[in-house]
């Protein structure tokens, strides 16, 4: 497995995101003004403050060069992970549906929570061997200020409906007031998936969890590599 | 002449000290001219009131990369790599515009650390602000606490730490001392002196505007008081974006070689930069202003030269890499003009095109400015004021309660959540998990550990012996997670030190830093002064923020604050023999007077080894040092964190002659409150006195004995996020 990490001028922890996807196969980053992804076989667009994020978070990095490469390649079956920041650019790209807007509290929030994997057809989690827990609550740290992933109710209800929410913050622990505690959906495909939580940062037990690992091996499971 | 003596009074410069400027240069200066004097003869570039009294401290060590006089200072960790760390206050503009100064006292100290060619890695912040029973106190907090996160959160470097003190004379005059510490490949490394007749000067990042124009003189080294208000514009914005492009193009750069000398732009802007340079590399240095890039058409050279917009940092280049060193800046879409020249003449040139708009020797701009002795007198008495707030009927266990609800003391989750913890991939103890942040360096196959200390309530007490605590505390912190300090930065923050009784507390306080450091054998690497920290009601607590770095061989041993196990046994170790006096007890109770125990530094270090070599060895469950509102909240707190209790009978501190309430809740350094097996602890010398347990905190201490529960206890310590966003 090839990955492609993307990099904009403010990203912050595509450093991270390379780190955790060489854990899985080779990685190497994607600098903004690239369009080609040739022999990349998944990209992981992180998380960060691209061009600064003054205007609305990811407004400008949908624009990109490299961003046009992402949305064909999605379109083409490949697979997409956007993690924070680039949760909001593939929003604002289009490749997924609804919008995260400031969260409810007004601050920037940093905390260790869990999450609830929600499995859809084309997604199967790992499952690692001879695990007794419930290996689909998953602890991941999330940070960030514009995390409250909203949609209309009718869109609400289709991500439901067609197994387009993939994690949901796991009961009482939403930390921006998220809509029916969503926090990360897929496309309809399946192919393209992103999320608030960091699950780069959940890659090493020194550092506090190996749970990210498995985000990465059900958004590669769920491409159709190019 | 009348007008002109006017105009050096008004940017900061004594009369003495303006004739001697006109007999340095044999005429008088120009406007440009001293604009550029009155900033580097300012308290806050020149030190002229703190240079001499640092020449105490110890600044040499094995393990020493680079000391103080570098962008910041240095310290071997291995293989071939080296961890720079400095910490800088930015309290004026703080108590002006708190976001903004927060968030530029953030971004300042990251290009200090990115100067030297090390990536930043972390940061840490000391925060001091008045009773948060004060609107103007939460104002301050919020905004602080946001414009860090802005800074820290945007640029991409985690937040791991830090402290926020409550105190009545803060109010008026709040610190906010931010550290960054970074990681550098020792042969990337670059200096700060300009070097190489014939290089080429260029500036990079940001363009150049009106924003803080006069900040080092009319904001830092100068009072607070009335018309504040109109010194907002003296404050600068940060952009972190601007400053994240710069930084990864600097740090490119360096990698490639590309790069003679870097120094970053901070107070007085283009003046500093360039005269230390040059006065670094014994060089002069030809600046033409019309090439700078400018966000304003019609600025003033003298504006050009002072202005402290951010996000900017001057290189020496050779004539050979220029055009390189222009292509990384457009790759980075970051700005970036040759604008000037290093020269043999031993002069700063400002020209204006063709025009020289000003010349001045370098010695004299840079290194000229008189160093002044103080005139030192202890103060009679307690001039603080009290306020008691604690019920004087309050039982044990309600004082216990108190005393972690007391902002000082309680959980600061609400602040550091705001902070982003975890990028990077280092941070194996995060805030609240230990004494010290512990990051992992893999590249040198080790790990580190990083704390910020001083209670300048302490230090206000007896300014020797609360610096000295500051210094083990930080030693203490560290031992904790078991690492061994390399070495140590600091920010002295202090009142008027023209007068007295600020310049006897500065004196004390340096002579206590200095013999704390000398018995510890931590060299002080670099560091920065913050005087005439004074509002309307005077000076602040004299606040000396110390901020250390250790090494450890294995993260994975780094022990927690938290209790683990319950059936472990607790014990207490090192000389500690605590007090009421300058404890949060005694502020509460409105009792604070002058005086502190002397602190045994020699007895504490050994206490410091033990504790280090037992969490390497892997052999203890927990270690917290016992800091403010003593043992009883030590306990507290490890017993929150794990959500276990305990139970512990104080009679062996009575039998040291403690009475009940000292052994209860008195402060004092080397006491360290561990859990483990009775065992490893009784081998260690530890002094046995309970066991963990249950889901209350029970404390026998004969009359005072009581029981709280686990949950109130919690409660009380997390009250502080409903108090910070109180809104009325």
């Amino acid at each position: 497995m090839r990955w492609g990490v993307l990099q904009f001028p403010g990203s912050c922890d595509e450093r991270d995101a390379l780190q955790a996807c060489s854990l899985l196969g080779e990685a190497r980053l994607v600098w903004h003004e690239e369009r080609d992804l040739v022999g990349i076989d998944a990209v992981v667009v992180p998380g960060g403050f691209s061009y600064g994020d003054y205007l609305r978070a990811g407004a400008i990095a949908r624009f990109s060069p490299a961003m046009e490469a992402v949305a064909e390649f999605a379109e083409a079956g490949g697979p997409v992970l956007g993690i924070c920041n680039g949760f909001q650019v593939l929003c604002e790209a289009g490749l997924l549906r609804g919008a995260l807007l400031l969260n409810e509290s007004t601050r920037f929030t940093c905390r260790q929570l869990e999450l609830t994997a929600v499995d859809a057809t084309s997604v199967e989690l790992s499952t690692p061997e001879g695990a007794k827990v419930d290996n689909r609550l998953l602890s991941i740290p999330a940070k960030h200020g514009e995390g409250r992933f909203w949609a209309p109710d009718g869109v609400l209800d289709a991500l439901e409906e067609n197994g387009q929410v993939a994690y949901r913050y796991a009961p009482g622990q939403n930390p921006n007031g998220s809509a029916r505690d969503i926090a990360g959906v897929r496309n309809e495909a399946g192919n393209v998936v992103g999320l608030m939580p960091h699950p780069e940062h959940a890659v090493d037990p020194l550092t506090g969890s190996t749970d990210g690992l498995k985000v990465f091996e059900a958004v590669a499971a769920a491409g159709v590599p190019a | 002449m009348t007008v002109e003596v006017a105009k050096h009074r008004e940017l900061g410069l004594t009369d003495s000290e303006f004739e001697l400027i006109v007999e340095k240069l044999g005429r008088e200066p120009n406007d440009v001219e001293l604009a550029m004097f009155s900033l580097l003869w300012s308290e806050h570039c020149a030190y002229k009131h703190s240079r001499k009294l640092l020449r105490r401290l110890p600044t040499e060590g094995e393990r020493v990369v680079m000391g103080p006089g570098e962008n910041a200072g240095a310290v071997d960790i291995g293989n071939g790599y080296a961890i720079a760390f400095k910490v800088e206050s930015h309290n004026h503009p703080s108590a002006v515009e708190p976001f903004q100064g927060a968030a530029t006292g953030v971004g300042g100290i990251l290009r200090d650390v990115f100067a030297l060619g090390a990536r930043p890695i972390a940061i840490l912040d000391s925060l001091r602000f008045g009773e948060l029973d004060s609107v103007r106190s939460r104002h301050l907090l919020d905004g602080a606490v946001r414009g860090i996160g802005h800074y820290g959160n945007s640029i991409g470097v985690a937040t791991v730490g830090g402290e926020i003190y409550f105190e009545a004379p803060y109010e008026h005059n709040c610190l906010v001392n931010a550290m960054c510490v970074g990681i550098a490949k020792q042969d990337d490394m670059v200096r700060a002196a300009a070097a190489g007749v014939g290089n080429a000067v260029v500036l990079m990042g940001a363009t150049t505007g009106r924003d803080g124009i006069g900040g080092a003189s009319v904001l830092a080294s100068a009072e607070l008081g009335d018309g504040d208000e109109a010194k907002r514009p003296t404050v600068q914005i940060g952009d972190p974006f601007e400053e994240s492009k710069v930084l990864e193009c600097c740090l490119e750069l360096l990698e490639k070689g590309l790069l003679v000398s870097l120094q970053d732009l901070g107070a007085a802007g283009l003046t500093s930069s360039a005269g230390e340079m040059a006065s670094a590399g014994g060089v002069g240095i030809d600046l033409d202003l019309a090439r700078v890039p400018l966000r304003e058409a019609d600025m003033e050279p003298f504006e050009i030269m002072v202005s402290e917009s951010q996000e900017r940092m001057l290189g020496v280049v050779e004539p050979a890499n220029v055009a390189e060193v222009l292509a990384v800046c457009e790759k980075w879409q970051t700005g970036s003009a040759e604008i000037g020249v290093v020269t043999d003449s031993g002069q700063v040139r400002v020209l204006h095109g063709e025009e020289v708009v000003g010349e001045m020797p370098v010695e004299a701009l840079v290194d000229g400015c008189p160093l002044y002795d103080l005139s030192p007198a202890e103060p009679e008495g307690w001039i603080y004021g009290n306020r008691a707030t604690l019920d004087p009927g309050a039982s044990s266990g309600e004082t216990l309660l108190a005393l972690l609800a007391s902002p000082s003391l309680a959980s600061k989750r609400w602040a550091f959540e705001q902070y982003d913890s975890v990028v990077g991939s280092r941070t194996v103890r995060r805030p609240e998990a230990a004494d010290a942040a512990v990051l992992q360096i893999p590249e040198a196959g080790n790990a580190i550990a990083v704390s910020i200390d001083g209670n300048g309530r302490r230090v206000a007490c007896d300014p020797y012996a609360g610096t000295i605590e500051a210094v083990l505390e930080c030693a203490q912190n560290l031992a904790c997670v078991g690492a061994e300090p390399l070495g140590l930065t600091n920010c002295l923050n202090f009142g008027n030190p023209e007068k007295p009784m600020p310049a006897w507390q500065l004196d004390r306080s340096v002579s206590g830093l200095a013999d704390a450091c000398d018995a510890l054998g931590v060299p002080v690497v670099g560091g920065n002064v913050s005087l005439y920290n004074e509002g309307p009601e005077g000076p602040i607590y004299p606040t000396p923020v110390v901020g250390m770095v250790g090494e450890l061989p294995d993260a994975r041993q780094a022990c927690g604050s938290a209790f683990a196990r319950a059936g472990d046994t607790i014990a207490l170790l090192g000389p500690f023999s605590p007090s009421l006096a300058g404890s949060e007890l005694a502020k509460l109770r409105g009792e604070l007077d002058t005086g502190l125990p002397q602190p045994d530094v020699d007895a504490v270090a050994g206490a410091c080894a033990a504790v280090r070599d037992a969490v390497r060895a892997g052999r203890l469950s927990s270690a917290h040092d016992i800091s403010d509102g003593g043992l009883a909240c030590a306990l507290a707190e490890s017993a929150i964190a794990s959500g276990i209790g305990c139970r512990v009978d104080l009679q062996p501190l009575r039998e040291r002659g403690c009475s009940p309430e000292d052994a209860l809740f008195g402060e004092g350094a080397g006491g360290f409150l561990l859990s483990g097996d009775r065992e490893a602890l009784e081998s260690l010398g530890a002094t046995p006195i309970g066991n963990v347990g249950g889901t209350t905190v029970e404390l026998a201490a004969g009359d005072r004995s009581f029981t709280v529960g686990v949950g109130t206890a919690e409660s009380a310590w997390l009250s502080l996020r409903q108090r910070a966003e109180a809104v009325a």
